[in-house]
């Protein structure tokens, strides 16, 4: 278990060395990484200034160096627009971004769960096919388009809900829905192959003989089990929406840190855009590293795998 | 994939296929029409898609109270004609979907065939990079790079290849890994070809249906990125007739109520995302059981 973890660490920091390289890279060999980290319009003179601040005529791995010394100082530079550290400005926008996860994430379990268990109990029945077209929609329809029809019928033409903007629980369902439909449908698939593969276990077909009522087997037995891989996976998939909500963030003016790398865009503020790319990288290499580790604990095989 | 039924795969094999049944029919002509619509734009708009009149602001679908018979959809915020800024959004999702498609398919391809056949520290390498890559959220990458380099539809094309190869890559290494334990490949290398002869003779043909289909599912994958990162405003530059820049454009009429803006160009890439993802799914099946999971 030790050799293990100790080699998804290093895949884990070797994935975090090549993210950092790959982002340093793009930006200096793409062009003059000075155009993009001067404020639009400045003169030659500050073009020359910001060359000798950031060491640009030397070796690229001293650039490097440097480049990684400031990230480790948790210096990721700053803002252009707003005139405060990028760190600060990212983790101020955090929390929403969080809260927005959270209620698609309730939101893509209600739906995907209940739906996903009875596409198995009902399977190859109507209810699968319309479970499986709803998957399929889920995957095909643009979460941005979704959000936007989504204003026009409950903000535009009923005046339900509020069209954008935080504040109070209202504003937090069109985003949601927006965000969680496509993992409703990723949700309700895994449920469904998960409990499939329980059904025919044979704790389920005992459960069964012993005469015991299908509700009960399916709620008690079944259920419970199946549920494993398909909250491992939510797990997952919560970072993952934070870093994914840019468009509906967008949409809906909602102040997360999708938002903020759109702002970053929109002003022309390129340390936002460059630190918000790496902190999501950086925060999916890590889910993954815990998630492996998760796995091994739970199976045991995976520990001898080569 | 299995071996000895993979390796008599012909083209006349492959097109034999879509006689079977369960033929997504109506996947295809989707496909098609948008296809011909693409091609044929120049002919088929009935307006210049970038020049509006500004007399003719919000003008709504015909059908519609105040809509006329010159504007069939209406028209938006400079008085272009929607039909026709719809037909050309047509060809640019298009040629940036395949093209960025093929661009990722052989990249991603011609990296895993190399990583599976040739393996040790090369193979560490590239798995390495498409790790660290399948990492990052691929839209938020897209955004990224699209900020290095700046809008262009060429730079579009560029960026979704860098971005989505690594898809290709872990699946055609996979497959690879499995290929060159088999025999005609031993006997190949008995028969003293060499590595580059092996990769290009005896993996290239056995991995292609597997890049095939995923190619097809992938089309939707990269359509709607495109359309995303247009909306965003760092995709295909306006005043260029992209869906996803039609959707951006739409949000200024959208509170008005002005639904054609939004509802029609959203309704194009459902069309187009949903086709090509049915008809992976169905090639995925018909030409590789065991892509089933995918």
């Amino acid at each position: 278990m030790k050799r293990f973890i100790v080699k998804r660490l290093a895949y884990a920091l070797v994935s975090l060395f090549l993210l950092s390289l790959t982002i340093f890279l793009f930006v200096r060999l793409t062009g003059d990484p000075a155009v993009l980290l001067v404020e639009p319009g400045a003169s030659k003179d500050d073009l020359a200034a910001i060359h000798a601040q950031l060491g640009l005529d030397r070796p690229l791995w001293v650039q490097y160096g440097q480049f990684m010394s400031s990230l480790l100082r948790g210096d990721l530079g700053n803002s252009f627009y707003y005139r405060t550290p990028v760190l600060d400005l990212y983790l101020s926008r955090l929390p929403y971004s969080l809260l927005l996860a959270a209620a698609a994430m309730v939101f893509s379990l209600l739906v995907g769960i209940p739906s996903g268990i009875l596409a198995a109990v009902r399977v190859n029945r109507w209810w699968d096919s319309v479970g499986k077209l709803f998957a399929l929609l889920g995957l095909s329809l643009p979460s941005f388009w979704v959000g936007l029809v989504m204003i026009l019928f409950f903000s535009v033409y009923l005046g339900w809900l509020p069209s954008s903007g935080s504040g109070s629980a209202l504003h937090v369902i069109m985003p949601a829905f927006a965000l969680g439909w496509y993992f409703a449908a990723a949700h309700m698939r895994l449920t469904r192959s998960s409990m499939l593969e329980v059904l025919g276990s044979e704790y389920v077909k005992l459960a069964r003989l012993k005469g015991l009522p299908e509700a009960l087997v399916i709620a008690k037995h079944a259920f419970k089990n199946a549920l494993i891989p398909v909250l491992t996976l939510a797990g997952i998939n919560l970072v993952i929406m934070v870093n994914v909500a840019v468009v509906v963030e967008t949409v809906f003016a909602w102040p997360g840190v999708g938002r903020l790398l759109y702002e970053g865009i929109a002003f022309r503020d390129f340390p936002v855009v460059q630190a918000t790319v790496l902190m999501g990288g950086a925060m999916i290499v890590v889910v993954n590293f815990f998630v492996d580790i998760l796995y091994a604990v739970i199976d045991p095989r995976i520990r001898y795998e080569r | 994939m299995n071996g000895s039924r993979a390796a008599s795969l012909t083209v006349a094999w492959r097109f034999s296929a879509l006689r079977v049944e369960g033929f997504p029919w109506i996947p295809t002509i989707i496909l098609s029409t948008i296809a011909l619509v693409a091609i044929f734009a120049n002919v088929l708009a009935p307006y210049n898609p970038e020049v509006g009149v500004l007399g003719d602001r919000f003008r709504p679908p015909a059908w519609q109270a105040g809509g006329s018979e010159a504007h069939l959809l209406g028209t938006d915020h400079v008085g272009r004609d929607v039909l026709s800024r719809l037909i050309f959004g047509a060809r640019v999702s298009m040629v940036v979907g395949f093209t960025a498609v093929i661009v990722a398919g052989i990249l991603g391809t011609v990296l895993g065939i190399l990583s599976g056949y040739l393996g040790g520290w090369v193979d560490q390498v590239i798995m390495r990079v498409t790790d660290t890559w399948l990492a990052l959220p691929a839209l938020t990458f897209a955004i990224f790079l699209a900020a290095v380099v700046g809008p262009s539809e060429m730079n579009i094309v560029i960026i979704l290849g860098a971005v989505y190869w690594t898809r290709y890559a872990r699946v055609i290494r996979g497959e690879v890994l499995s290929l060159r334990e088999r025999d005609f490949v031993r006997l190949a290398i008995v028969a003293g070809c060499s590595k580059k002869t092996i990769m290009r003779r005896h993996i290239l043909p056995n991995v292609l249906n597997s890049a095939i289909v995923l190619g097809t599912l992938m089309l939707g994958v990269v359509i709607v990125t495109e359309a995303a990162l247009s909306f965003l405003g760092v995709g295909v530059p306006p005043p260029k007739p992209a869906w996803g820049l039609m959707l951006a454009d739409g949000k200024k009429g959208l509170m008005a109520g002005y639904w054609w803006l939004t509802v029609l160009p959203g309704l194009c890439i459902m069309l187009m995302v949903l086709s090509a993802n049915l008809l992976g799914d169905w090639l995925r099946v018909k030409l590789d059981p065991q892509l089933r999971q995918l």
